[in-house]
């Protein structure tokens, strides 16, 4: 039997992991079909038909798909799962919020946040904040798995041309109401897919001092990102979170700075290709994962580091 | 208004945890265990909403071998009523969790249910929506900001993107996030007050769910140690080191 994707969108266009996800989907079995349930989502229903890796794309639309509500999308996905092995997408907020849902409804265990895919029953996957890695079984009929977007690479984005297939709506959840949503727009790359990112922790000891983390971010076109510390403090929003409880980064060049380097924030960025840390405290745990330390006061390590970039003649893209 | 709480002992999120040599799990005899830390939150918000007026009783249960109920007398020390212990041996997946949730719900009938977002050991983060799903009661995950309104919940969730603001009908499910409050310590006059508060103990087996393993853990191992770095002295041999040997600037 096939596997069956869900495509992540924002009704315009697919989000990047879908294509990560797609990735992953493909090495359980080649036969992959993938669903987008949306409102309007004409274009990434295109883009995703375009996915080579994906031979038959099933599209849902309806008013009440507008906001991705898990209650609304579960239903849908659990009629169509009859004629699915596997249903898969990606460990990220949208995935996490949606497999149980469906899991618990086919009576399956579901298998979270995957590294690797062994065989099509057979798993790798992260433990106690990527401490342990299990290698996990599942016995189930049919298996629900999410995936960890940043440990599989895109899938190519052109060169399909999937037939497309509607699927009637299901009906709308009424005890859940999408109020609102809250997007920080920036010009800057994502955190999740940035080939830099720069990093600011408690160290940093103000939401105003965050603006030399900018600086950096902006000068190496980099992703911004945060301890949990930092955004507890409220230094900067959420959505910069690294770490267990946050995002997990894999950038080829990772730099902490005033980060100490708690296990949970360790959970989030250690498979980065380069790692830097800047730290006046030279036993703190950051170091213990940085291919470059610096035991300095960033204080003075920031205008210093700006300065030296600045030299530079160029700097890559 | 009724809000149970869901809590789990797990181990203590300062350990940095070992695997055992024989690939079967992590060591957990003689290491230090505590609340799963966004249960404690969880827990928090219950024992507000009940402060403020607006709930009548919070109820805190775990699911677990006999000192899992270490984490409900905690719970209890910081302003749960009573408790509920519903034992078990043996490795629980979320789904055989959800079920017994499911059937304590049937019995209790709580109006709201909470509990972390995620559990730090095995980071599943599955149990509240399995929970819903079996319920087929609305969710709410990752909450960072709960407001109580009549019959309802206004939700913030922290989502990749940003935040999410839902409204949800109760009888309704949230998973909570760490930033959405601070959690109190207990005090010494509660922690012996809790020991007076009635946990009710329930086997498993009496509420007629499955709840072997569906899942084979066939090895558990170490990640790839990354090889150890260097220091360098300033910031132009950082820079420098980018540059020329990691190529990455």
């Amino acid at each position: 039997m096939a596997v069956l994707l869900i495509a992540e969108h924002n009704n315009k266009e697919l989000r990047p992991f879908t294509l990560n996800a797609a990735t992953a989907a493909s090495q359980i079995d080649e036969d992959v079909h993938a669903v987008i349930i949306g409102q309007n989502s004409t274009e990434a229903t295109k883009q995703l038909s375009e996915l080579p890796v994906v031979k038959k794309v099933l599209s849902v639309e309806a008013a009440h798909y507008e906001n991705f509500t898990a209650e609304n999308f579960a239903p849908v996905i659990i009629k169509l799962a009859e004629n699915y092995s596997h249903i898969v997408c990606s460990a990220n907020t949208f995935g996490k919020n949606l497999m149980p849902r469906i899991a618990a409804h086919l009576d399956t265990s579901q298998v979270s946040d995957i590294i690797k895919v062994i065989s099509p029953d057979t798993f790798l996957r992260p433990i106690y904040a990527g401490n342990a890695f299990a290698t996990i079984k599942s016995n189930d009929v049919k298996k629900c798995v999410t995936i960890r977007p940043t440990s599989f690479d895109p899938c190519d984005g052109s060169g399909g041309s999937a037939p497309i297939e509607k699927v009637e709506a299901g009906e709308e959840f009424s005890n859940t109401k999408f109020v609102k949503r809250e997007e920080i727009k920036s010009d800057r790359p994502e955190l999740g897919t940035a080939r830099i990112v720069v990093s600011g922790g408690r160290g940093m000891q103000s939401g105003d001092n965050f603006k030399l983390i900018t600086e950096v971010a902006d000068k190496l076109g980099a992703a911004i990102g945060a301890s949990r510390a930092a955004v507890d403090a409220g230094y900067i929003s959420n959505d910069h979170q690294v770490g267990q409880t946050g995002k997990v980064v894999v950038p080829d060049l990772y730099i902490a700075i005033g980060i100490s380097g708690a296990i949970q924030h360790l959970a989030g960025m250690k498979e980065s290709k380069v790692i830097v840390a800047i730290n006046k405290d030279g036993e703190a745990p950051i170091f213990s994962v940085a291919d470059y330390g610096l035991e300095a006061d960033l204080f003075e390590a920031i205008p210093q580091f700006m300065e030296e970039l600045n030299k530079l003649n160029t700097i890559q893209k | 208004m009724k809000i149970l709480v869901a809590v789990k002992r797990v181990i203590d999120y300062n350990v940095q945890i070992r695997v055992k040599e024989d690939g079967s799990g992590v060591v957990t005899d003689n290491v230090k265990m505590s609340t799963n830390p966004p249960d404690d939150n969880a827990i928090e918000e219950a024992v507000k909403i009940k402060e403020a007026g607006k709930a009548t009783e919070v109820v805190a249960i775990t699911v677990g071998e006999e000192k899992a109920q270490e984490t409900v007398r905690k719970a209890l020390a910081v302003g749960a009523d009573r408790g509920i212990h519903v034992k078990v041996d043996g490795i629980l997946e979320p789904l055989a969790v959800s079920k017994i949730l499911q059937k304590i719900v049937d019995k209790e009938k709580p109006d709201l249910v909470f509990m972390g977002k995620q559990a730090i050991d095995d980071d599943c983060n599955q149990t509240g929506q399995m929970l819903s799903a079996l319920l087929n009661w609305p969710q709410a995950t990752f909450a960072s900001k709960i407001e109580v309104k009549d019959n309802k919940l206004e939700v913030t969730r922290e989502i990749d993107e940003g935040l999410e603001t839902i409204e949800i009908n109760i009888p309704a499910i949230v998973t909570c996030d760490l930033r959405l409050n601070e959690p109190r310590y207990a005090s010494l006059p509660n922690i012996m007050k809790a020991k007076k508060k009635p946990i009710e103990e329930i086997a498993a087996s009496d509420l007629g769910v499955d709840v072997s393993p569906r899942l084979e853990q066939l090895k558990v191992e170490e990640p790839p140690k990354r090889k150890a770095g260097i220091k360098v002295a300033n910031v132009a041999e950082l820079v420098q080191k980018l540059k020329n040997e990691a190529k990455v600037i």
